[in-house]
């Protein structure tokens, strides 16, 4: 308990808590849906075009989350496309997109400023070091995919189950696949600041799959996929702190043990 | 009165024409049966009435109804098998395109709903998983969606393909209900005789042109082929 307060007293340790929550959310919302349309591998594809994005940015001297976002809802919105035709595949589109990003980045920050402590933050996170700054853009930016998601619900669920049908019935969805490529892109990059270019896309993923395990309905995956990163978080957290570990690697590893529990707990159900 | 009228419709698959020139009339009530052979272009000519991505020319018109107040049973389901959605949020996807903001419908909706699940005699099954339904369930629960979205016409993409033979007449004597009970039909199916004997109309595709007329013409029609 009293680990648990002092951790309170810190600061930066607040902020980080409030910002990692609320990413939580939004990346586990975005996931259900990219899990279920077969796009798993687009957060990964895009996080490495962010960390590319990123590492441009701090050669430049611009600043990289800023930076990243458009370039990065550019790619999604091109993932997506690719995704739909013959000639290239969705998954050997988000491949090629992803490594040629990284190897720019990784090329261009060795050239400029070299390997240093900020390109380490972009490849593994750093929540501990957020700025005030940057703990305002995740917070809006993850109050605004809750809200948008709660908004638009019925038609979001429409469209994931059944693209045509959703249309015929006058749902608009190719804009909803368009606001579901710019929250990803966001989730990413804000994302990536936390837990790391190279573990971001497992807390999209993770959430929704373990979820999976255990429920039938479509609303029963969203909050659950919600509580389960939400949880999976705030214990990866408390584990990093105690083991000083990255924090992103302990959450991802605390997603894969709700994972294998939830796994077995639908097991145990079907018998 | 006609509720659409077709004239002259030809489409087109990248760039090769698919049918040509097609022109018939759909009443309000009325049951028409399309049939044809494969690639004959059978569900072209739905998806060009429903308005979805196909290359056409010649003009579809509406009365009475718009666009999005079709109901529409696409061709056997291409869902995931594990797609966690319960047969009452399938349903009630049907009422997605009406301006519906945040995750709850209203009363209204929702008991609009319920009587359509209990037309199609599904209402016990609401709360159950989607996925995990027979075949036969699950068509039924779609043509439910369909209904939803409905206002006087439903299209129907070969209902009954894959269906055992059980589940085939259940679903349509539920087709053969929803027509009595005012809702016309535009059903596309591989059973001639089993066309001629439930639709008023029918619409038969072919590669050297098509022919529409009642049943009863279509029967003389081919007759004189032989």
């Amino acid at each position: 308990m009293e680990f648990i307060t002092q951790i309170f007293s810190y600061p930066f340790a607040v902020r980080a808590i409030i910002a990692g929550l609320l990413l939580s959310v939004s990346a586990a919302l975005i996931g259900v849906n990219l899990v279920l349309k077969r796009f798993s591998m687009l957060g990964d594809g895009l996080s490495h075009v962010s960390f590319g994005a990123a590492a441009v940015g701090l050669a430049c001297g611009v600043a990289p989350l800023q930076f990243s976002i458009p370039i990065v809802i550019i790619a999604a919105f091109l993932l997506l496309r690719l995704g739909r035709n013959s000639k290239i595949n969705g998954d050997a589109a988000t491949a090629i997109v992803s490594s040629s990003a990284l190897a720019v980045g990784i090329t261009v920050a060795t050239l400029t400023t070299g390997m240093n402590t900020d390109i380490s933050n972009y490849m593994f996170g750093s929540i501990l070091a957020l700025g005030k700054g940057e703990v305002v853009v995740a917070a809006v930016c993850g109050g605004m995919i809750i809200a948008i998601y709660v908004l638009f619900y019925q038609k979001i669920f429409a469209v994931t189950f059944d693209e045509d049908f959703a249309a015929v019935t006058g749902v608009k969805a190719k804009w909803y696949n368009s606001i579901n490529a710019v929250l990803t892109a966001v989730t990413v990059v804000i994302g990536m600041r936390i837990m790391g270019a190279l573990l971001i896309s497992s807390i999209i993923t993770f959430p929704a799959l373990s979820s999976m395990r255990i429920c039938k309905h479509y609303k029963c995956t969203v909050i659950v996929a919600a509580v389960v990163s939400v949880v999976s978080f705030l214990t990866g957290l408390l584990l990093s702190f105690a083991f000083d570990i990255p924090a992103g690697a302990a959450v991802v590893l605390t997603n894969l043990a709700a994972f294998l529990i939830l796994s077995l707990v639908g097991k145990v159900k079907q018998i | 009165m006609s509720l659409i009228t077709v004239k002259n419709l030809s489409a087109y698959y990248e760039s090769r024409k698919v049918f040509e020139d097609v022109s018939f009339t759909v009443d309000e009530g009325d049951y028409l049966c399309i049939i044809g052979e494969n690639g004959s272009g059978k569900t072209t000519l739905m998806k060009a009435l429903l308005g979805i991505d196909i290359k056409h020319t010649g003009t579809v018109l509406y009365s009475g109804f718009c666009k999005k107040e079709i109901g529409w049973l696409p061709q056997k389901n291409q869902h995931q098998k594990d797609f966690p959605a319960s047969v009452k949020e399938v349903i009630m996807s049907g009422f997605a395109g009406k301006g519906i903001l945040g995750a709850f419908y209203s009363k209204k909706i929702k008991e609009q709903a319920k009587q359509n699940m209990r037309l199609l005699g599904i209402e016990g099954i609401a709360e159950k998983s989607f996925s995990e339904l027979s075949g036969g369930q699950q068509q039924k629960v779609l043509l439910c969606r369909a209904l939803c979205a409905a206002k006087k016409v439903l299209l129907l993409d070969e209902p009954v393909t894959s269906l055992d033979e059980a589940a085939s007449e259940e679903m349509y004597s539920l087709i053969k209900k929803l027509n009595r009970d005012g809702m016309a039909i535009i059903m596309i199916s591989h059973d001639i005789s089993r066309a001629v004997a439930e639709a008023e109309h029918i619409l038969s595709l072919s590669n050297n042109g098509f022919f529409f007329g009642t049943d009863a013409e279509y029967v003389e029609h081919v007759k004189g082929d032989i």
